[in-house]
């Protein structure tokens, strides 16, 4: 069972939630997809890691078959190449690895070499094998690493809790997109309901079965609370806006380690999100 | 005409609450969000003028044909980004949108010439106009290529805004593309910083990214209560890396009510909005310096 | 000597645009023929490496000299290749530079900014 969890920002408690229904359950695979800003490993403190190196294909030009045709720089959508003074000039960085280049050659001047662009980290904390990505700064994009840590085997036969991107850009589309569940995490704001909108969009699009944590939750109006209700979207539970909770949080501990108050709200939460999948299951067959 | 702009790193450390106080506290005739993908400052910023809004084009879309398709699967073999697949339930080749990069590999290797890039709207440009002016835009779900929009957002703030004295930029969490193309010619980022582990990590590396573009930075805390420890970690780095340090904000549930009654923390007579006041004036003077 | 300069506008009496890579044209003044030519630039719409073909069109041009506000360092690395000089203009009109840039007071461009997506840690 694939459990995603998403939030139109950061900073509303998605990585709290992700870590601690991970941290909770019997055994279960933690995976962080936020690989430009990834947080998870800091609370769950893996041991034993396996690191791989993620690389993604990129251009490089044998010069004594170019003949300055500049082919290759007219078909780049990128602008990632360059012809000057008799010689290509290939800006890796830039490069987005689609091939063409390689394809439109016809000197069968360039070939292609590996460009590391991160890491894959695999790790186990307790009764949570947590997998985390990385993404070297200044690289375009991270969807070669989240697509490497979803294929992960282990993934299969678990209960998985994937910790999402903020936002609703394209790696958070890619982190869902074997999802059997969604989690949206809201906060009690304007712009937390504002922001909710997007993500519920975005799941919508991807027919996910989803529920929404009401986090931090204050007394008095609660905006994303009514837009739940407004919009007709399931409310798994809620967490109280709890100054211990997150001093806990600010300094890197899982708070079903550190109270038995959030062990019960966390394993109720669980058994909500597994019972709505189960119905999800049935309604479904 | 001096140009402020704020950032955070991650979301949720304050940054737009931070900003509109600053628009309310400075009178600032011209101001732009640059958080295209969740736009917020307008919740809390209202305009009675209409928005003109314009379309914003990113990155082609490849479109497969058909009529023309011989079913070849080139396309799919050659595509690197897994976006063209067989759909079974109408026995064609189609391109997912969302995954597709523009890049016309599959237009090149198609023997029949079925696949075609089209334009493709990757969000919308908006501007409210009339004593002030308000830049902002909202990206499309699902497209890339964001640092442009942003640039658009920056540009159409300039073009009608050259006798302002001061522009107030909400910035773009993270510090990839987006906020890089918000940096370009500002005179000072405020980074607003929380006392987490998280918070902290992120402030780092936003500061990394603004000094690199030699721009000056001034640093804020916000909920600084939250951690103690923390925060005179943070106050720490600031002094040990020559980084103007603007003030503190406490956390203030006041603050909240502020926001949901769509009022900058600068309206309401709260702890944030009375500190939020002296962060302003510091940075202000930071920024008269620069 | 071809001197390109980015503009606004393509007539004469344009400002100096403030970006490089977007620049919506390209201005080129020949020192010799005291011909000046404005040519498009087919980078500003790109989503990204605008820099890398703004600086391809100059390169292919002709141009000896840029006279910019500012540049970027994919453009930098083309326009270094080509040995093209770097200028940085002053506020005002491109008229202004140009005059400024023939009675030496225009300074070479040495602050290359960091290209969109971060070089950081090509930072020396």
């Amino acid at each position: 069972m694939k459990i995603a969890v998403l939030s139109g920002k950061g900073g509303t408690g998605k990585t709290l939630v992700s870590v601690n229904l991970a941290a909770v359950s019997d055994q279960a695979v933690y995976v962080d997809c936020d690989v430009e800003e990834p947080n998870g490993y800091l609370f769950l403190k893996p041991q034993n890691i396996e690191t791989e190196i993620v690389s993604i294909p990129i251009p490089q030009v044998e010069e004594s078959l170019c003949t300055g045709c500049r082919k290759c720089v007219d078909f780049c959508k990128f602008n990632a190449l360059a012809y000057i003074g008799n010689s290509l000039v290939i800006f890796e960085d830039i490069c987005h690895s689609c091939g063409g280049c390689v394809t439109i050659c016809p000197e069968k001047a360039l070939t292609e070499k590996a460009k590391e662009i991160g890491v894959v980290k695999k790790g186990t904390s307790d009764n949570v094998m947590v997998l985390s990505g990385m993404m070297n700064i200044g690289e375009a994009s991270g969807i070669p690493i989240i697509k490497k840590l979803l294929k992960n085997e282990s993934l299969d036969d678990s209960l998985t809790v994937i910790d999402c991107p903020p936002g609703s850009a394209c790696t958070v589309m890619e982190s869902i997109k074997d999802a059997d569940y969604c989690i949206l995490v809201a906060e009690p704001s304007i712009f937390g309901a504002h922001n909710l909108n997007l993500v519920v969009e975005l799941v919508r699009l991807f027919h996910k079965p989803h529920g929404v944590i009401l986090n931090k939750c204050l007394d008095g109006v609660n905006p994303s609370e009514e837009y739940c209700k407004k919009n007709g979207l399931h409310i798994i539970g809620s967490l109280p806006y709890d100054k211990e909770l997150g001093t806990m949080n600010a300094i890197g501990l899982v708070a079903v380690k550190e109270s038995q108050q959030y062990r019960e709200i966390f394993t109720g939460l669980l058994q909500a999100v597994v019972e709505e999948v189960g119905h999800e299951a049935t309604s479904n067959t | 005409m001096k140009q402020l702009l704020i950032l955070s790193g991650k979301g949720g450390t304050g940054k737009t609450t931070v900003a509109s106080a600053f628009i309310r506290l400075s009178h600032a005739k011209a101001y732009a969000d640059c958080d295209i993908d969740a736009p917020n400052l307008h919740l809390v910023i209202h305009h009675e003028s209409p928005a003109v809004s314009s379309d914003y084009y990113g990155l082609p879309k490849a479109e497969i044909n058909p009529d023309k398709c011989i079913q070849c699967d080139q396309c799919q073999s050659a595509c690197r980004f897994d976006a063209i697949s067989k759909s079974n339930q109408y026995n064609q080749y189609i391109v997912d949108p969302f995954s597709c990069e523009g890049c016309g590999v599959c237009e090149l290797v198609c023997p029949v010439d079925a696949i075609l890039l089209k334009p493709a709207i990757a969000g919308e440009l908006i501007l409210y106009k009339n004593d002030t002016i308000f830049s902002t835009a909202q990206l499309k779900m699902g497209s890339g290529t964001s640092g442009k929009l942003v640039t658009e957002v920056k540009r159409q703030l300039k073009l009608d805004s050259e006798h302002v004295d001061l522009t107030i930029i909400d910035g773009s969490p993270g510090i990839g593309c987006p906020v890089i193309a918000s940096l370009s010619g500002v005179d000072m980022v405020l980074v607003v910083a929380e006392p987490t582990i998280s918070g902290i990590s992120d402030m780092e590396r936003i500061i990394k990214t603004a000094t690199n573009f030699r721009v000056k930075v001034a640093v804020c805390i916000n909920k600084y209560d939250v951690n103690m420890k923390n925060t005179e970690k943070i106050m720490e780095y600031c002094h040990k890396h020559d980084i103007s340090y603007a003030g503190i904000i406490p956390y203030d549930p006041d603050a909240v009510k502020a926001i949901n009654q769509g009022l900058s923390i600068a309206e309401l007579d709260c702890a944030a909005g009375r500190a939020v006041r002296e962060v302003y004036d510091k940075t202000a003077d930071l920024l008269s310096r620069v | 000597m071809r001197i390109a300069i980015p503009v606004d506008q393509n007539t004469k009496n344009t400002d100096v645009c403030i970006s490089f890579g977007r620049a919506p044209y390209f201005m080129f003044f020949n020192t010799e023929t005291k011909e000046t030519i404005f040519v498009k630039n087919e980078a500003a719409d790109s989503q990204g490496g605008a820099g890398i073909k703004a600086a391809q069109t100059l390169v292919d041009e002709g141009a000896d000299v840029l006279l910019t506000p500012r540049c970027g360092e994919n453009a930098a690395v083309v326009l270094q290749k080509a040995k093209v000089k770097i200028y940085k203009t002053l506020s005002g009109s491109v008229q202004d530079n140009l005059v400024a840039f023939e009675n030496g007071k225009l300074e070479t461009l040495d602050e290359i900014h960091p290209g969109f997506h971060g070089h950081q840690e090509e930072q020396k």
